[in-house]
């Protein structure tokens, strides 16, 4: 299995760089792959995403949908397009440590 | 005496009754199935009602013909389930406890879940063809259409017959070239995708045929609402697309009863087990077709190849048994392309489509992940299928309910290790 160096820390990622273990991830880590991913500084709107995808994570142990984070998470989906642009939830899931959202069916 | 009750007498609801009414002591079971609906209706059909090629008629026959005279049927709205209590509240009052309960009442559109579509210009200019009210209503507006702008826009995944869009597209390719108003339309085929299809092989295949007949394909698009005052699409990226007929994929959902009965997930789909159909939340509820969540299609092929399987595991949980691991995620679909032709993929949870024949190996006469008349031919004979063998569940000769390596280019490996776990000679 792929590892990389995030933040000063050897991490377990896969082939696309999503975490494969979640518990291996720090904010300091979050911010360095936010740059990564050009999302630039992370705002208190960007963190309201991250904490919801993780919290929501761990609690049903899959990732959440764009409509879960609207519905259950109460992020209105723009926000979740205006803050991070280009796959907002697969760059928002990357930068939260979490795995690679399920593609559909 | 016990009571097996089905909930919904669509496709995957009407195969499970006429399975079970041959298989189960029917002194000790009683075999109940709910609907409130009288029509039946042959869904793969409706693709074809705008152009013209099917009228409301020919797609219709009436719920009770397929639901055999020793299953109860009852014709009633349903209200909620209480699964802990092992009851089923209809409307109106009326109460039917269960011992087993399968669970098969499908999935719809929801228009409403996207922004203005069904404002202004609904059904004017803006139409679904997954009802049979939005088929028949796009039929009438397609026949006035003189040229423009004409966009095909699938909302999000996952849809009921998730080839159905592509093939809307293609067939109305045709149509207009037919019509002589080709030249006269801009053709557009949105898509929250990054490709044309859900599984990679088709999707190069089937992407190659938009480029190839000249169809703008746009990526990657999440709807954020319809103005249609006007007559645009926007995008959360901002991305503005005009038109002057829109056809619509709206979100497609589970049942309002599975919400109301805290069964489902955000889209009212059932957490169910992928290789059993057994609920995840409760032994004595199995699922079948449309409703579930599985990552399988949502299509009535599926739907048939899972009947064989929940067959057995009912049987099977009766006798208080292990069930079987055996559904596979099988798919078989026809593809219409346009101009008397068709494509034919046969895939499950874990290999993609491939070329090949089926479903005899070398023989076909239908081939895989290719465009023939012939595969056409065998699209427009599956309504007869449908209706007479698939809905009162008769073998189909030489279709297996798990997915077969058999006539399939398989990579070597792959085709080895198949044939060994299915205990089949290996084939050229």
């Amino acid at each position: 299995m792929p590892t990389r160096e995030i933040a000063g820390t050897t991490v377990d990622v896969n082939e696309e760089g999503y975490f494969t273990n979640p518990d291996q991830w720090t904010e300091a880590m979050g911010a360095v792959l936010a740059q990564e991913e050009e999302i630039g500084e992370l705002s208190d709107g960007h963190w309201k995403i991250l904490n919801f995808l993780r919290q929501d994570y761990k609690e049903k142990g899959v990732m959440p949908t764009i409509r879960r984070v609207k519905n259950a998470g109460g992020i209105p989906t723009k926000d979740l397009y205006d803050l991070f642009p280009g796959g907002p939830l697969k760059k928002s899931s990357k930068i939260a440590g979490l795995p690679k959202p399920a593609s559909c069916i | 005496m016990k009571r097996i009750l089905i909930l919904g007498a669509g496709s995957a609801g009407t195969m499970m009754a006429n399975h079970l009414v041959k298989k189960l002591d029917l002194s000790q079971w009683k075999i109940t199935v709910v609907d409130q609906h009288k029509t039946h209706y042959y869904q793969p059909g409706f693709l074809f009602i705008p152009f013209g090629t099917y009228s409301k008629e020919d797609v219709c026959k009436p719920k009770a013909d397929f639901i055999p005279k020793k299953v109860e049927y009852v014709q009633q709205g349903i209200d909620v389930v209480k699964a802990e209590e092992k009851v089923v509240y209809l409307e109106g009052g009326q109460q039917l406890d269960y011992d087993i309960l399968i669970i098969a009442t499908g999935s719809k559109i929801v228009p409403d879940e996207i922004e203005g579509l069904t404002g202004e210009g609904w059904m004017k200019d803006a139409f679904d063809f997954y009802t049979i009210e939005g088929a028949v209503a796009l039929a009438e507006r397609l026949k006035t259409f003189e040229g423009g702008k004409l966009v095909v826009h699938l909302c999000e995944m996952p849809i009921k017959c998730p080839v159905a869009p592509l093939e809307f597209t293609l067939l109305a390719d045709a149509y207009l070239r037919n019509r002589g108003i080709r030249d006269k339309t801009e053709l557009i085929y949105i898509s929250p995708l990054s490709e044309a299809f859900t599984k990679h092989n088709c999707a190069v295949v089937l992407g190659g045929m938009l480029t190839d007949k000249n169809i703008h394909f746009e990526p990657d698009y999440a709807v954020e609402r319809v103005d249609g005052v006007a007559k645009k699409i926007i995008s959360f990226d901002e991305r503005e697309i005009e038109y002057d007929l829109l056809v619509s994929i709206p979100t497609n959902m589970g049942d309002s009863v599975i919400e109301r009965s805290g069964l489902g997930d955000d889209l009212n789909f059932i957490p169910t087990h992928k290789h059993t159909l057994q609920s995840k939340a409760h032994e004595n509820i199995f699922v079948i077709g449309d409703a579930t969540d599985l990552p399988s299609s949502k299509a009535g092929s599926v739907a048939h190849f899972q009947a064989d399987v929940l067959t057995e595991n009912i049987q099977l949980y009766i006798d208080g048994k292990p069930l079987k691991e055996d559904f596979d995620g099988h798919a078989n679909c026809f593809i219409e392309s346009g101009n008397g032709k068709a494509f034919l993929i046969d895939f499950n949870y874990d290999l993609e489509p491939v070329e090949g024949t089926f479903p005899l190996p070398g023989l076909g006469p239908f081939s895989l992940l290719k465009e023939t008349r012939i595969n056409h031919w065998g699209k427009m004979a599956f309504r007869w299928i449908y209706w007479n063998l698939l809905m009162k569940a008769r073998p189909m000769p030489g279709i297996t309910t798990k997915m077969t390596p058999v006539g399939k280019r398989l990579p070597k490996k792959e085709k080895e290790e198949l044939c060994l776990q299915e205990k089949l000679p290996e084939q050229p």
